[in-house]
């Protein structure tokens, strides 16, 4: 049980310190968050100033382009940007964290070409096409399909929740290839350019009120054969790996985040006067121990993920469970922080983040998908509906 | 950073893991419990004789000169045992107490307001009193047991008096009365871990073989989540509690006693439930580790107290 860093992992931690304190007050303001435009430019523009001081890619083999830097190293990176107060992947998330390493552990070196530098520099931006109106938790029950058309797939269907879809350039889009496989076996992983002739996006209004996600409409959409990532009917094996990735270190930063605005709130309530509210305050106690917990436990994911060759494990399905349960709890506690009437003014400050929160037990797979995943992949608990 | 467990650590937990169960199998642990509980002085000095109580002690005081985490790692797997005694009161006062390092002495502990366990088989009394800490022994010692009342105690392994004034009788102060009272609460968190982890793999196991409506009952949703929710709970407090072990933070410290108190009762409840009307009985243990970890609960730190001490770490 060690919990210091190497000298060299300080090492590292000092120089990126310093890197932020030079790179973050030249910065632009951040846009609004419905100018989807000016998001893009300013994540986009965000990666840009990384790869330009050698931090694109860090957790990424470095034949991929990365740094091939280890798991304490990327654990180092999203704490101290966090903490900085660097911006947050936003719109690169998909590339960065999903498409890229996907592809950088199953795609050809021409893929790896082509799809990876791109990404690194912030020059494209990719979203996320797994979901479907009639396949969501059961995502395998997908239907859009893709029919071989000489060199090319003939793509049609419908993409739901898409994250990030109205700027992205490239899809990771799931198909069905073989209508008449078993439902695991018929699917492909598919790279698609959002600008391609068929591509329909209509944003979704979310309940915060801005347009997160989309819906998109596939009508014969023509996507090249040598855009599928991973052999034709293998796309749920290569999906798995997506999957691992989504939740193996996605949230880590966030959870930095989360221990800052709770120093926040204490703050504020103890500007307030409700600070001499015990519950309240033991409340927030109670947080504290749980956002710290949490980043123990991300430690524990990460020197196992380190013993394995850097591939998350279904540890990262007990931190999501938990972890996204904490921080609506978070923002419950803001609300009554705020107090009855500020709580309901969406101009303060924890107001929006308390809507957003309601996503964290839905999205990346629901709390009882994971539940399910614990218990039958940890546990051992048979399969059953 | 490397925060899984070394070699020599997982040594030792194999050790004390298989110590316990050759010396405090489960037919042994229902006879003990049966007979009113208590300690068994002779599993007391082999524990101690195994360097359960002198873990910490330097080498030059006879002791073995380990630290936190591997007393945390020991007390986690006698948690899993349900083995009773006051035995964070009588670690703490290894090098203190003549006989506590070696397991020849029982110090139990008491604190203000709440019952006395194992009083009758103490050799010295440990007193905690908020920040502050004494020893009572010999005729202060007899003196408290003179005023004492049993209390029909709720955990058959625990036996309880009530002591009338603590603050009436004096002792010989302990320095450092606050580090003594986190790492109480930190070790006792670890028993509270190896309960919480216990009480898991036994609904896992249950849920595996029971059978209701033609298929093990594990197989149904309801019961995989509440599983589910314990392995959640219970690796939560672990990570917790052994990196609490790691720091020895005072905030840390109080966070790992929280969670793994939630984790013990939370779990050994869920337990219960996946039991059915089997763990509704006294023959299921489920109830033991219960009633065993609300008694850890309320000692060294409770919800309350570690609450404030968390709540006065933010900024
Ligand atoms: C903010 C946000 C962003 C998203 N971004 C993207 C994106 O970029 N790309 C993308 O592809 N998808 C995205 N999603 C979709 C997300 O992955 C799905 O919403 C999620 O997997 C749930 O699917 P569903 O919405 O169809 O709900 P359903 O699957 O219909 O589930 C409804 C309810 O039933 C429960 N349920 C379903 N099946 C089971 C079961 N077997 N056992 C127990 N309970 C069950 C669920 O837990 C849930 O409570 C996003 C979602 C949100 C909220």
């Amino acid at each position: 049980m060690d919990l210091s860093y190497t000298d060299e992992e300080e090492e590292f931690r000092a120089r990126l310190r310093e890197w932020l304190a030079s790179a973050l007050p030249g910065l632009p303001g951040r846009p609004d968050p419905g100018d989807w435009p000016g998001r893009r430019a300013y994540d986009t523009g965000w990666q840009r100033l990384l790869y330009d001081a050698g931090y694109a890619g860090l957790h990424w083999p470095a034949d991929a382009g990365g740094r091939g830097a280890t798991p304490t190293q990327h654990l180092i990176f999203l704490e101290e940007t966090e903490r900085a107060g660097a911006p947050y992947v936003g719109a690169n998330f998909v590339g960065l964290l999903h498409a890229g390493p996907t592809i950088a552990a199953e795609g050809t070196a021409a893929q790896r070409a082509r799809w990876l530098p791109p990404v690194l520099r912030g020059d494209e931006v990719w979203c996320q096409g797994f979901s479907e109106p009639e396949a969501g938790s059961d995502l395998a029950s997908l239907r859009t399909r893709a029919v071989r058309d000489g060199d090319d797939y003939v793509v049609s269907g419908q993409k739901i929740w898409t994250s990030h879809a109205e700027v992205a350039d490239w899809c990771e889009l799931l198909v069905r290839t073989d209508p008449a496989a078993p439902r695991h076996r018929g699917i492909s992983w598919l790279a698609m350019r959002m600008d391609a002739p068929g591509v329909t996006v209509r944003p979704l209004r979310t309940l915060a009120g801005s347009t997160e996600f989309a819906e998109m409409f596939l009508d014969e959409v023509r996507v090249p054969v040598s855009h599928r990532v991973g052999e034709e009917n293998d796309g749920w094996r290569v999906t798995m790996v997506t999957l691992s990735f989504e939740r193996g270190t996605a949230f880590v930063g966030e959870v930095v985040a989360c221990r800052r605005t709770l120093d926040a709130l204490a703050a504020e309530a103890r500007r307030s006067g409700r600070w001499d509210d015990a519950v309240l305050r033991r409340r927030l106690g109670r947080l504290n121990a749980e956002f710290r917990a949490l980043w123990r436990l991300t430690q524990w994911n990460v020197s196992e993920a380190q013993s394995t060759g850097g591939v998350p494990g279904t540890g990262g399905s007990v931190f999501k469970l938990r972890y996204s349960h904490a921080r609506q709890e978070l923002y419950e506690a803001a609300a009554e922080v705020l107090g009855a009437g500020d709580a309901l003014d969406l101009d303060r400050e924890w107001v929006l983040d308390r809507l957003s929160s309601l996503s964290y037990t839905i999205a990346a797979g629901t709390s009882q998908i994971q539940r399910n995943i614990v218990a039958e992949r940890i546990l051992g608990l048979p399969k059953g509906r | 950073m490397d925060f899984r467990l070394s070699e020599d650590q997982r040594a030792l937990r194999t050790g004390i893991r298989e110590l316990l169960a050759g010396r405090f199998a489960r037919d042994r642990m229902r006879a003990t419990l049966d007979g009113g509980g208590g300690v068994g002085r002779e599993l007391w000095r082999e524990l101690g004789a195994a360097g359960l109580f002198a873990l910490r002690l330097p080498g030059t005081a006879g002791g073995v000169g380990l630290g936190l985490p591997e007393s945390v790692l020991m007390f986690d797997e006698i948690g899993r045992s349900l083995l009773p005694g006051p035995l964070a009161a009588t670690e703490l006062a290894a090098g203190v107490v003549k006989g506590a390092a070696e397991g020849e002495a029982v110090v139990a502990l008491a604190e203000a307001g709440r019952p006395v366990g194992h009083l009758a088989q103490a050799d010295a009394l440990l007193v905690l009193d908020g920040d502050r800490a004494r020893v009572l022994t010999g005729g202060a010692l007899r003196q408290v047991l003179r005023e004492a009342r049993p209390v029909r105690s709720l955990d058959p392994g625990t036996p309880l008096w009530r002591v009338p004034d603590l603050a009436a009788h004096d002792g010989e102060p302990l320095p450092e009365g606050a580090r003594l009272r986190r790492e109480g609460a930190l070790l006792t968190a670890a028993e509270q871990l190896g309960s919480a982890a216990r009480s898991l793999e036994a609904a896992v196991q249950h849920a595996g073989e029971r059978e209701q409506f033609g298929a093990p009952i594990g197989a149904f949703q309801a019961v995989k989540h509440l599983c589910a929710g314990m392995l959640v709970r219970a690796e939560t407090a672990r990570t917790a509690v052994y990196a609490a072990a790691v720091t020895a933070d005072p905030v840390e410290i109080a966070g790992a006693k929280l969670l793994a108190d939630d984790a013990a009762v939370g779990n050994a409840r869920d337990c219960l439930q996946v039991h059915g009307g089997m763990g509704f009985t006294w023959e299921a243990d489920v109830h033991l580790h219960l009633k065993r970890a609300w008694l850890r609960s309320g000692q060294w730190l409770t919800a309350a107290d570690a609450e404030e001490v968390l709540a006065a770490d933010l900024a």
